[in-house]
């Protein structure tokens, strides 16, 4: 049996990866949007900070025996704590300035992390094994599903759910949805808005590292993992737009399922499926599918 | 100011290698065109190194391959990233802002892997051996010497054409366009015409550096796509001095001079450096070493 001439194994397992791929891009443009709503910066050290998340589970587990789960929570806490200091002592004061000076300052801290973690494990990358609690798969029919590929969709699409919850439905969320709005007035009410954009900037790239270590045992643990996802996480946020959280999760997912299947019909053009996307998306809806124009 | 420059011109050779010269000068053009964007305009491209490269794939495969004298192939190269940068301009002035930044840097990326799948660029290879030839079918550039002080003439070329273009009446419109946006395009100027023929020229002179990189190193390679390249040129142009003339040039000299100093002494530790001084710049240091000089010399001044 074929499906437009390829065997289903291979579609399914491909559409699988897509749907991997696809709830990556979702976390990561999440983060991004959700940053970029609070502190008006694009973090260019997302990707950084994914790959940093990333590099902790494998050197906790290599060096210190820290067990995936742990690292699950581990390293968004540890690079979380880190983004706490370079929002105090760098991207604090550019607050006032022109955007882009926030967009070349976290360039720089991504330029450093990769050179860091460059020097010290070359690029080659290493693996990290899948925790035993999620080896083996399933036979569903049509397809082998392996456990840990179903467990990183859910986790990732979860967590995607809970940010949409805790800033859609909690009080929280509707503080921080008026301090995006005016954060001169929220302040004015007493609610310290400093403190605010602190805790986003360090969830968003908690968020990003809760990604890294999901990957881990999918993805080579590499330096450069990072940049080259954040550049494909930029044109899904061009397509999607800022605007919505939904909006980014339904866009993330669709583009990892299109690249997929881009991957099982026409190869060839897998790597630039999505910035083609975006080049038509910006001929006839430049504000983006769920955007706003500014 | 120009007559500095072509004196230093002049005698440079004789006190630094040429070859290091050459590569200063083709990233000083690089930088001077991507702040003609940045600076004047105030739109961030994280895109520029699909135009260097695309300069350098298209004249290096004329030259290997068709056999064409350099002068043709920089020209065609030059008029290749005219061709590009209109199509990436139209693109990317339909947003403004961070989007302008992450679209630029999106459709890089999109020629950077063109560039590594087509099957006339070398994959990752690159076109290597590109042969310097005979310019205008007389003069033989593979004398250092000789190839320097063509690219000198490139060099000054360009650098003229900016320094015009930025005191025409069309650059004060630039400027007005990056100061205040709404307020020029209530004047009646057609901002986004603008905003692509300074796109467009940015590219096309990237674009000449490229070609021209590709004559000197005889070499085009997947390193000028990279998204590294367009983050490299950022940074000469902001540790020089945005929307200085000169700045540019001056942060060119500082980094190519940086990594050829650090290159055999750090090895891998150099794209730490080039982070590091993103982050010093961006705090402390915004307007460059140019600018600051410039505001020294203000303060003096009024101080005396």
């Amino acid at each position: 049996m074929t499906i437009f001439g390829v065997p289903p194994q291979l579609l399914f397992g491909q559409l699988l990866l897509g749907l991997i791929n696809g709830s990556f891009y979702a976390v990561l443009s999440l983060g991004l949007a959700v940053i970029f709503g609070m502190l008006n910066i694009i973090n260019f050290a997302h990707g950084a900070q994914y790959m940093v998340g990333a590099f902790v589970a494998w050197i906790g587990l290599a060096a210190f025996g820290v067990n995936y789960w742990e690292s699950l929570v581990l390293a968004p806490l540890l690079v979380g704590a880190f983004s706490v200091l370079i929002e105090r002592l760098m991207l604090r004061r550019l607050y006032q300035l022109d955007h882009l000076y926030g967009l070349l300052l976290t360039f720089g801290l991504a330029l450093i992390a990769e050179g860091v973690f460059r020097n010290y494990y070359g690029i080659s990358g290493e693996s990290y094994e899948v925790p035993e609690q999620l080896q083996g798969g399933m036979n569903l029919g049509f397809m082998f599903l392996p456990l840990y590929r179903a467990w990183v969709v859910v986790a990732a699409l979860g967590v995607c759910f809970a940010v949409w919850f805790a800033i859609e439905r909690t009080r929280l969320g509707a503080t921080l949805r008026a301090a995006t709005q005016r954060p001169d007035l929220v302040q004015a009410l007493g609610i310290n808005v400093p403190l605010l954009m602190t805790l986003t900037y360090a969830a968003g790239a908690g968020l990003a590292a809760f990604a890294g270590v999901l990957a881990a045992p999918v993805m080579q643990v590499n330096p450069l993992m990072g940049s080259n996802l954040i550049i494909v996480v930029f044109a899904v946020v061009v397509i999607g737009g800022m605007g919505s959280i939904l909006g980014s999760i339904v866009t993330g997912v669709g583009l990892g399922l299109v690249e997929a299947l881009t991957k099982v019909y026409y190869p060839q053009a897998s790597a630039v499926v999505i910035f083609l996307i975006m080049v038509i998306v910006l001929m006839v809806r430049p504000a983006g599918l769920f955007g706003r124009q500014a | 100011m120009f007559a500095a420059l072509i004196v230093g011109g002049l005698v440079a050779p004789f006190l630094a290698y040429p070859t290091f010269l050459m590569k200063v000068l083709c990233f000083a053009l690089f930088a001077s065109a991507f702040n003609l964007l940045l600076g004047f305009v105030g739109l961030l491209s994280f895109g520029h190194a699909a135009f260097f490269a695309f300069g350098a794939y298209v004249c290096g495969y004329l030259c290997k391959n068709l056999g064409a004298p350099p002068e043709v192939g920089i020209l065609a190269g030059t008029a290749s990233a005219s061709m590009l940068g209109t199509v990436f301009g139209l693109l990317a002035i339909r947003r403004s802002g961070i989007y302008f930044a992450m679209i630029t840097l999106a459709l890089a990326q999109l020629v950077y892997f063109l560039e590594v799948q087509l099957p006339f660029t070398g994959g990752e290879d690159g076109l290597q051996g590109i042969p310097r030839g005979r310019l205008f079918g007389l003069i033989d550039l593979s004398d250092n010497m000789v190839m320097y002080f063509f690219v000198l003439a490139i060099y000054l070329a360009g650098f003229w054409l900016i320094h015009r273009t930025i005191h025409s009446p069309f650059g004060q419109i630039l400027k007005a366009i990056r100061e205040n946006e709404p307020r020029a395009i209530s004047l009646g100027y057609a901002v986004d015409r603008y905003k692509l023929l300074a796109f467009v020229l940015s590219a096309t002179l990237t674009g000449l550096a490229g070609a021209t990189k590709a004559i000197v190193f005889q070499l085009a390679s997947l390193t000028d796509a990279d998204w590294h390249m367009s983050g490299e040129v950022v940074l000469m142009t902001l540790l020089g001095g945005l929307g200085t003339v000169l700045g540019p040039s001056v942060g060119a000299l500082t980094i190519v001079g940086l990594q050829d100093l650090l290159a055999d002494k750090v090895g891998s530790w150099v794209t730490v450096i080039t982070g590091a001084i993103f982050v010093v710049c961006v705090l402390l240091f915004r307007r460059g070493i140019v600018g600051e000089l410039r505001a020294l010399s203000f303060t003096r001044r009024s101080g005396a």
